[in-house]
């Protein structure tokens, strides 16, 4: 699942180079330049990938590995 | 006034907030510097987010959105979305737990561990800290503008050379020491309680910003279809052909104004009757200040009045545009006319309109507040001095040429945001989480947070190119980048909300500084006093203390930067964040390659300094805003080159202990 999520971020990365709306200057809902809105989905889609690496792809194993330290002082922020 | 009273009960609040928060210091360092690792996921992402949001966010994006158009988004704010991330994710998590099992406190404690050499050290300390300096810098001086811009006029007789307002050195000083003092009693507790405050601040009023200028300009449909109409350009990366027209019709005009200054100023061989000035202002339609001379230079050469060599119109043109002379004078311009971009090749002389234009406009500048003629208010209020200079710039020098953005820059602006990757103040930050699962939520939202901050932000600096306002046009051309978001909240709100959204672009500001200041004090303790003198020579108290004082020297330093450093903020911090982007293979190769070596790191980073000095000389210390390296953006080279030198040195040498290897790769 790993990997799906790296492929995943590949293709943000891809898609992210719109060259076919290099010259468009039109608006969408009369004001958003159709390039930024483009970008600004790029930003939501980064976002739902990340969300799905942190279901299928978190590295539980890590948490583990810190657990294995010295005593540490336990916190009381937030 | 108001303003400043808003501004003033902020910084107050601000202040309590960090004295506040030291009431829970548990006098350790460790509290100091790390909170005790203490942090949940919401203070990690506000604190996170408020510390890579910095001026560069508000002030830039919008400052460069009004310089280069919309696509600016897609190359910083989108990419950002996707890169920042995968750091926190492939980067941060990793570096967490080695900090929180090894208990280290920076970057250069982990260096020295994973490549068993105490030496990278003095070669990371410098380079870090230098580049941490120009990011610190960004912040401190857009302070300084941001205040002066929206309190002018705020005092009746003082700071007459500043618009009557808070000079910009004022500005930076007081929120330098605000920061100080609150990262002074707070440490790094205080820096994420406060940084989560003003990221909830600059979040909220951003946003109020955005929908109260909009509204001013007749809704968002009605500032968008501005832009469609006079600069459309701006809504895309390309030129649209309107734009290239308009700009040749304006380059026209324009060296008819230089040959029309040269025959009557340097060459003296003209001089417009009073029947002949008024015949030339009947024919023409006044649309900005300073309309006259226009008029008067296309009566001249409608009429041939005045004749010059081809040696004379080049030298017309760099006196107009006020570009320093060659001397001696090119022989191949003593035939042939210049083009704009030749006429650019020649560096414009420093600070040349501040003269210039105070002699001119000298009987128009006063106190803004009060009228120009007190006889006759329809003439308006008095000029700013700011203003003065804007009208100069706008009617004197050459109109900017549009141009496209270029698709191979777009493409390796890619490498830019790679840099929070090596930022050793998130290096700090990612420390303080409580536990792996308190990154999730930074992992997620990062990318949703940077698109609710900058989509605003670009619109408005779009706008800001085709605006009008109360009947003229809100920015003359060459209108500084850095004070369009500033300028357009003074000019079109009320002083109450105008302080509340100054308060909000000073908190932006003040998220960033308090985490530079806190890390560099950190770097400075453990990596240099506790390292060389032995952990056991100073008490906690003591190191806390030489912390702080090693924070008011950055301070100092940078203040001290901050009153002669006059280059456009978006510009300082992408070569700032280009920095730290070339030795981000080094971080990523000591996570995730087992075979890499001291002497690879050491070639990487020599490798990756030595190429950033370099360009950034090449690109005249980033006075040039659009400087590309075989057309791309510099960081694409820095991080091949220094990639490359690392993998092969590393190869070539002695690898890390089996130990080592071990303990930092045990499920291998």
């Amino acid at each position: 699942m790993r990997y799906a999520i790296y492929g995943l971020v590949v293709v943000l990365i891809i898609i992210h180079q719109d060259n076919w709306l290099w010259d468009d200057e039109r608006l969408i809902f009369g004001f958003m330049p159709i390039t930024l809105l483009y970008q600004a989905c790029i930003s939501i889609g980064a976002a739902i990938v990340w969300f799905l690496a942190t279901k299928f792809a978190w590295p539980h194993h890590l948490e583990e590995i810190a657990q294995e330290s010295p005593a540490q002082e336990t916190g009381d922020t937030e | 006034m108001t303003q400043l009273v808003i501004i003033g009960i902020y910084l107050a609040l601000l202040l309590f907030l960090g004295v506040f928060s030291s009431r829970m210091f548990k006098g350790t360092s460790k509290d100091y510097m790390l909170a005790s690792h203490s942090i949940g996921p919401f203070l990690l992402l506000m604190s996170i987010f408020g510390t890579t949001m910095t001026a560069f966010a508000l002030v830039g994006s919008s400052g460069e959105a009004y310089k280069e158009g919309v696509g600016v988004y897609g190359m910083l704010a989108s990419s950002s979305g996707i890169i920042h991330s995968l750091c926190f994710f492939l980067l941060g998590i990793k570096l967490w737990s080695w900090g929180h099992k090894y208990g280290y406190t920076t970057q250069i404690q982990f260096f020295r561990d994973r490549l068993e050499s105490d030496r990278i050290g003095i070669i990371l300390f410098p380079i870090l800290v230098g580049l941490v300096i120009p990011y610190l810098l960004i912040g401190v001086m857009s302070s300084g503008v941001v205040i002066s811009s929206i309190t002018e006029g705020a005092f009746t007789d003082s700071f007459a050379a500043y618009d009557y307002g808070v000079p910009p050195w004022l500005g930076s000083l007081v929120i330098s020491l605000v920061v100080l003092i609150y990262v002074f009693f707070g440490g790094m507790r205080g820096t994420a309680w406060a940084n989560t405050f003003q990221t909830i601040v600059f979040m909220v009023l951003g946003v109020v910003t955005f929908f109260v200028i909009s509204a001013k300009l007749g809704g968002v449909q009605a500032a968008s279809h501005a832009v469609l109409e006079k600069n459309p350009s701006k809504l895309m990366r390309g030129v649209d052909p309107k734009d290239r027209e308009r700009y040749a019709e304006r380059y026209n005009t324009w060296t008819l104004i230089a040959k029309y200054n040269y025959a009557r100023r340097i060459a003296k061989t003209l001089t417009l009757t009073p029947e002949q000035k008024a015949e030339a202002y009947q024919e023409f339609k006044p649309r900005m200040p300073n309309w006259e001379m226009t008029a008067e230079a296309i009566y001249a050469s409608k009429n041939s009045l005045y004749t010059l060599t081809s040696e004379e119109v080049n030298k017309a043109l760099l006196i107009q545009d006020d570009r320093q002379m060659p001397d001696p004078f090119p022989e191949k311009w003593q035939m042939g006319l210049m083009s704009h971009h030749d006429l650019q090749e020649y560096p414009r002389k420093a600070n040349a309109e501040d003269e210039k234009a105070l002699l001119i406009f000298a009987g128009k500048i006063g106190h803004p507040e009060k009228d120009l003629d007190p006889n006759d208010p329809s003439k308006g209020k008095n000029w700013t001095i700011k203003k003065a200079l804007g009208v100069y710039r706008a009617s004197n020098w050459a109109p900017d040429a549009p141009h496209p953005m270029s698709k191979l820059v777009f493409f390796t602006y890619f490498f830019v945001p790679l840099s929070v990757g090596m930022f050793p103040h998130l290096f700090q930050h990612w420390l303080t989480a409580r536990s792996a699962g308190t990154f999730k939520l930074p992992v997620v939202a990062h990318p949703l947070f940077i698109m609710i901050v900058w989509v605003p932000c670009v619109l408005v600096g779009v706008w800001a190119t085709s605006a009008t306002f109360e009947g003229a046009p809100l920015f003359p051309p060459h209108f500084p980048a850095n004070a369009v978001l500033a300028a357009m909240v003074k000019k079109m709100t009320s002083p109450v909300l105008a302080g509340f959204l100054t308060a909000g672009i000073l908190a932006a500001i003040m998220s960033s500084l308090d985490s530079q200041f806190l890390c560099l004090g950190t770097m400075f303790t453990e990596d240099i006093v506790v390292h060389y003198c032995g952990k056991d020579r100073f008490t906690d108290k003591q190191v806390v203390f030489m912390a702080r004082m090693f924070i008011i020297l950055i301070v100092a330093i940078t203040y001290g930067f901050s009153l002669l450093e006059p280059r456009r903020v978006f510009t300082l911090g992408v070569w700032c964040f280009s920095g730290f982007s070339s030795l981000f293979p080094i971080i990523f190769a000591a996570v995730y390659w087992k075979k890499l070596t001291k002497a690879g790191v050491y070639a990487g980073v020599l490798v990756a300094i030595s190429s950033w000095l370099y360009l950034f000389k090449e690109s005249k210390y980033a006075l040039e805003p659009n400087y590309t390296f075989l057309g791309m953006m510099p960081v694409a080279t820095m991080v091949v080159l220094s990639t490359v030198a690392m993998i092969a040195v590393s190869l070539v040498t002695r690898p890390p202990s089996k130990e080592t290897v071990l303990r930092f790769f045990p499920e291998d």
